[in-house]
Order: structure tokens, then C-alpha cells, then sequence
């Protein structure tokens, strides 16, 4: 299983993903917004999301798990 | 006059504060509990919180503010830059509240913040504008027409974009099909507006810009020209003023287009219209900013004037307290450097805290800081930590004293673009002076190689 982890400290601006979606490595998974920037967050391997902790709006810490994507 | 809330938070509600101290007018601070301890909060006579860090729930607050600022008995709400600056809908209610908005007209903002809207009135104002549709284009067939029309490469734009989002550059008919979409999304997500249109892309341009100020009695003046050509991801960085590279010919021509521009919407307050001007000196309306800018300060060092002055002055109902064109003049070479929060490489933020904070000798230097020592940078407003403004007689002395500047200044905690600053200022394309908007990128390619991607 892979976290799919924030880098840094934000807001998540958009989800690209639905539980359930088979992904690609390096495929964006969320969009955060941090210091007035678009910081997309990618998944290091592919597989099918298997959960997602977050919604459009909520704040994020740095390292907080976004989502899991299951090999 | 005699109180002012400011809606806004940093380095400008700083320097707002500074300006109504020297004019004996009291001052109202907003902030969020990001800023409890901010250095704009301690210095304001009054302040209230507003609410937790997000925008959404505290700095965008509209009625709130406007709440905050009558029962604190403020006459007027200044709303700095960015944040509620340009929301017409703010001014609106502003002055139905009974309360002085401290920047032009809401027509004029809307107007102008439509970007579709401001090019439609500078052309028919016989101010130059970019080749591209007169409309919002619909489809991504349409698209793809028009830009074959205005040829390759194309901007396609967000109509209520601004600050860089909601504009791409698309080189053929590949990227456009791939961008248009994605842009009418993000248009939407961020301005709640979808519609686009294309621009041509002019090679190898200049970003100058012309300071205008207009008044209730008619008046308009120019306070000329910032060069704001050095830029990451359509972000400023550095500004100077004069602009090193533009014809005495040329000059005149952008000042007399400005005027037109200001007088076509018949312009109150400070406002700044923008052009790219091409390798040939031609020059194209960009866009007209309908509030203060963050790059003021280098208008302000060659002028002698202070524009937040300026401002309460004509937003009270008094004339310009220079009317006369001629009687404006300007003095040596100013310069200015946004000191970010960021990576110095990727340009990926970086918040923290200012664990060291110590901007060296200062005397011939000059300090927008909405930070101190042991502050935090936190991840909800933008990564200016500092602008830094530095005058000299000539353009060679100016960079000469930014080049001590470098050296002395001491900031540790978190990443910061000092070092790309310093060691860019001492390039060749930096010095000669002649530099368009890809100068920064191509050089950070050509020297940092895999880290500047």
C-alpha cells in the first residue's frame, strides 16, 4: 500500500481521484493550494485508490496522508 | 477624515499604517489568528480579529469588515492589494454603507477586472491591444480556429484571471487542445467565471507598466514607468524604474497611451496600466490594475511622492496635490526585490520560521517588511516575506548597492530567493539592462540546469 502524502503545509484545492480509480505513477491525485500556489500531489506507484482522507477546502499539514493506493 | 480600517494584513497594511501616522489619521487593523502577533497589528491604534487563518474566513470577510469599521467610527476602509482590492462588489457595499472606498469607482474595477471588457475599451480608446478575440471563445473548435487566425504561439486566458492564474501558454494546435479545458476549469474553480479567450504571444517581451493617478475634479497624471520584466512562473520578482531599455521615443508614446487608457474610463485613485512592449519598442495594453501595487515603492523613491497620500487625498475629494504633468519629476534609479519564502531553484513555497532575521546596514536601503525576527511564514497567505527598495543616482550605483545589500543580509528558518537575487543581479542579462519576461527561467536553465525544471 502507498501514502499518498502532503510535502507541505496547505488547502486542497481540488481531488482528482474517486475510490475505486485505477492510477498511473506520478498521476495527480490532489491539488493543494499553499502560499497563493497550485501544488499538485502525485502517487508514486499505480494501483487502485483505496481511500481517500480529504475533501476540496479542508487545511492539511505537511506528511498528513491524503490518500492510499493500493498495488 | 480621521480613522481608516485597512482590510489587510503584511508589509501594506504596514505601510498604510506609516502614511496615516505622518497625516495624524487614526488607523484600524483586521487580522486573522494567523497575524495575532504581526507587527501591522501592534503598530495599528486599534485592531480586531476576524477570524482563523484561511482567507475565506477572515481577510474576505466583506460585511464583517465593513461591520468592524462603522462600529469602530473609521470613515473609510484602504484595501491594499490583492485580498478585496479589486472586488467591485466590496466597493460597492463599502460606499452604501456610508463609508469612503479608498480606490476608484466600482464601475471602473469591474470594468477593468474583466479582461474581455478592459481590452474592448482601450481599443475603442485607440490604446494599443494584443491581437486575439474580442470575445470569450466557447469551444475548443472555435479555439482552435481563432488561433489559427491569429497564428501561433497564443495565451489562452482566464477573462477574470490575474496574478498569473488562469493563463497558459500553448506553442501549437497540441497544447491548446490540451489546455482548454483544464483553463476554463481552473477559470472557474478560481474566479467562478469559465469564460477564456486567446491573445497572441509576443515573443521576447517587456512587462512596463505606467502609474496613473486620476481625481474627482478630472484630473489625470502619469507618475511613469516600472520595468517588471524579471518574473517566475508570471510572478514578479524585481522591478525598476526607470526601465533600462526603452527609447526616450517610446517612453512618451506608453505615457500618452496610459493617459488615454485612464482617461477612457475617466480614472479616479492610483491605478497602474500594463503593456508588454515588443523588441521593436511597440507596445501592446495588457491589463489596467485598479489599486495599488506591490512595486509602488520604486515610483514613490524616483518621484519623492508618496502615493498612500495621494490616495487619502483624492479619495476625500481633494484635487491631486500635483495636477500639473510637468511639475512631476523623477529622480535616479530605484530598484526593488521581493524577498520570497521559497525555493530558490524550483520556486516551491516555503513557510517556517524566521528563526534569524537581520537586514544588515540600511541606511541607503528601504525595508516593506511585514515580518520580525522569530515570525512564523505560514502556508495561508503569499511568500513575501520583505520587499527591499534601493535608490541610487544611476542604475550602475543602484545595483552596486544591492550588491552590499546581498552581503550583509542574514535569514535563516526556511528557503528563501535571496541567493537567486544576488547571484542574477550580477549576470550579464541582468546588467545589460535589456532583458524580457523569460530572462529569469532561461537563465536559471542555463546555469542551474536540472533544478531550474
Amino acid at each position: 500500500m502507498t501514502e499518498v502524502k502532503a510535502a507541505m503545509a496547505g488547502t486542497v484545492f481540488t481531488v482528482n481521484v474517486s475510490v475505486g480509480d485505477q492510477v498511473e505513477t506520478g498521476q495527480v491525485i490532489v491539488v493543494l493550494e499553499s502560499m497563493k500556489m497550485e501544488i499538485p500531489v502525485e502517487t508514486e506507484s499505480a494501483g487502485k485508490v483505496t481511500s481517500i482522507n480529504v475533501q476540496a477546502g479542508d487545511f492539511v499539514n505537511e506528511e498528513d496522508v491524503l490518500a492510499t493506493v493500493e498495488e | 477624515m480621521d480613522k481608516i480600517l485597512i482590510a489587510n494584513r503584511g508589509e501594506i497594511a504596514l505601510r498604510i499604517v506609516k502614511t496615516c501616522k505622518k497625516l495624524g489619521i487614526s488607523t484600524v487593523a483586521i487580522y486573522s489568528e494567523a497575524d495575532r502577533e504581526a507587527s501591522f497589528v501592534k503598530e495599528a491604534d486599534e485592531s480586531f480579529l476576524i477570524g482563523p487563518p484561511p482567507v475565506q474566513q477572515s481577510y474576505l470577510q466583506a460585511d464583517e469588515l465593513i461591520r468592524l469599521a462603522l462600529q469602530s467610527g473609521a470613515q473609510a476602509i484602504h484595501p491594499g492589494y490583492g485580498f478585496l482590492s479589486e472586488n467591485a462588489g466590496f466597493a460597492r457595499k463599502v460606499r452604501e454603507a456610508g463609508l469612503i472606498f479608498i480606490g476608484p469607482d466600482e464601475d471602473t474595477i469591474e470594468r477593468m477586472g474583466d479582461k474581455i471588457e478592459s481590452r474592448k475599451t482601450m481599443s475603442a480608446a485607440g490604446v494599443p491591444v494584443v491581437p486575439g478575440t474580442d470575445d470569450g471563445v466557447a469551444s475548443l473548435d472555435e479555439a482552435l480556429d481563432k488561433a489559427d487566425e491569429i497564428g501561433y504561439p497564443v495565451m489562452l486566458k482566464a477573462s477574470s484571471g490575474g496574478g498569473g492564474i488562469g493563463m497558459v501558454l500553448c506553442q501549437d494546435e497540441q497544447a491548446l487542445s490540451q489546455q482548454f479545458q483544464t483553463v476554463k476549469n481552473r477559470a472557474k474553480a478560481y474566479f467562478g467565471d469559465d469564460v477564456v479567450f486567446l491573445e497572441k504571444y509576443i515573443e521576447n517581451a517587456r512587462h512596463i507598466e505606467v502609474q496613473i493617478f486620476g481625481d474627482n475634479q478630472g484630473n489625470i497624471v502619469h507618475l511613469f514607468e516600472r520595468n517588471c520584466s524579471v518574473q517566475r512562473r508570471n510572478q514578479k520578482v524585481i522591478e525598476e524604474s526607470p526601465s533600462p531599455s526603452l527609447s526616450a521615443d517610446a517612453r512618451e508614446k506608453l505615457f500618452s497611451s496610459a493617459l488615454e487608457a485612464a482617461k477612457a474610463v475617466h480614472y479616479k485613485n492610483a491605478g497602474t496600466v500594463e503593456f508588454i512592449v515588443g523588441e521593436d519598442d511597440n507596445f501592446y495594453f495588457l491589463e489596467m490594475n485598479t489599486r495599488l501595487q506591490v512595486e509602488h515603492p520604486i515610483t514613490e523613491e524616483v518621484t519623492g511622492l508618496d502615493l498612500v497620500e495621494w490616495q487619502i487625498e483624492v479619495a476625500k475629494g481633494n484635487p491631486l496635490p500635483i495636477a500639473d504633468q510637468n511639475a512631476i519629476r523623477t529622480a535616479g534609479h530605484a530598484i526593488e526585490y521581493r524577498i520570497y519564502a521559497e525555493d530558490p531553484n524550483t520556486f516551491m513555497p516555503s513557510p517556517g520560521s524566521l528563526q534569524k532575521l537581520d537586514w544588515g546596514n540600511t541606511d541607503q536601503v528601504r525595508i516593506d517588511a511585514g515580518y520580525r525576527e522569530g515570525d512564523q511564514v505560514t502556508p495561508f497567505y503569499d511568500p513575501m516575506i520583505a520587499k527591499v527598495i534601493i535608490h541610487a543616482e544611476d542604475r550602475e550605483q543602484a545595483i552596486e548597492h544591492s550588491n552590499l545589500f546581498f552581503a550583509q543580509v542574514g535569514l535563516e528558518g526556511l528557503k528563501t530567493n535571496l541567493p537567486l537575487l544576488s547571484e542574477f543581479i550580477e549576470s550579464k542579462e541582468f546588467k545589460q539592462g535589456n532583458y524580457h519576461t523569460k530572462v529569469l527561467s532561461e537563465w536559471l536553465k542555463q546555469h542551474k540546469g536540472e533544478l531550474a525544471k
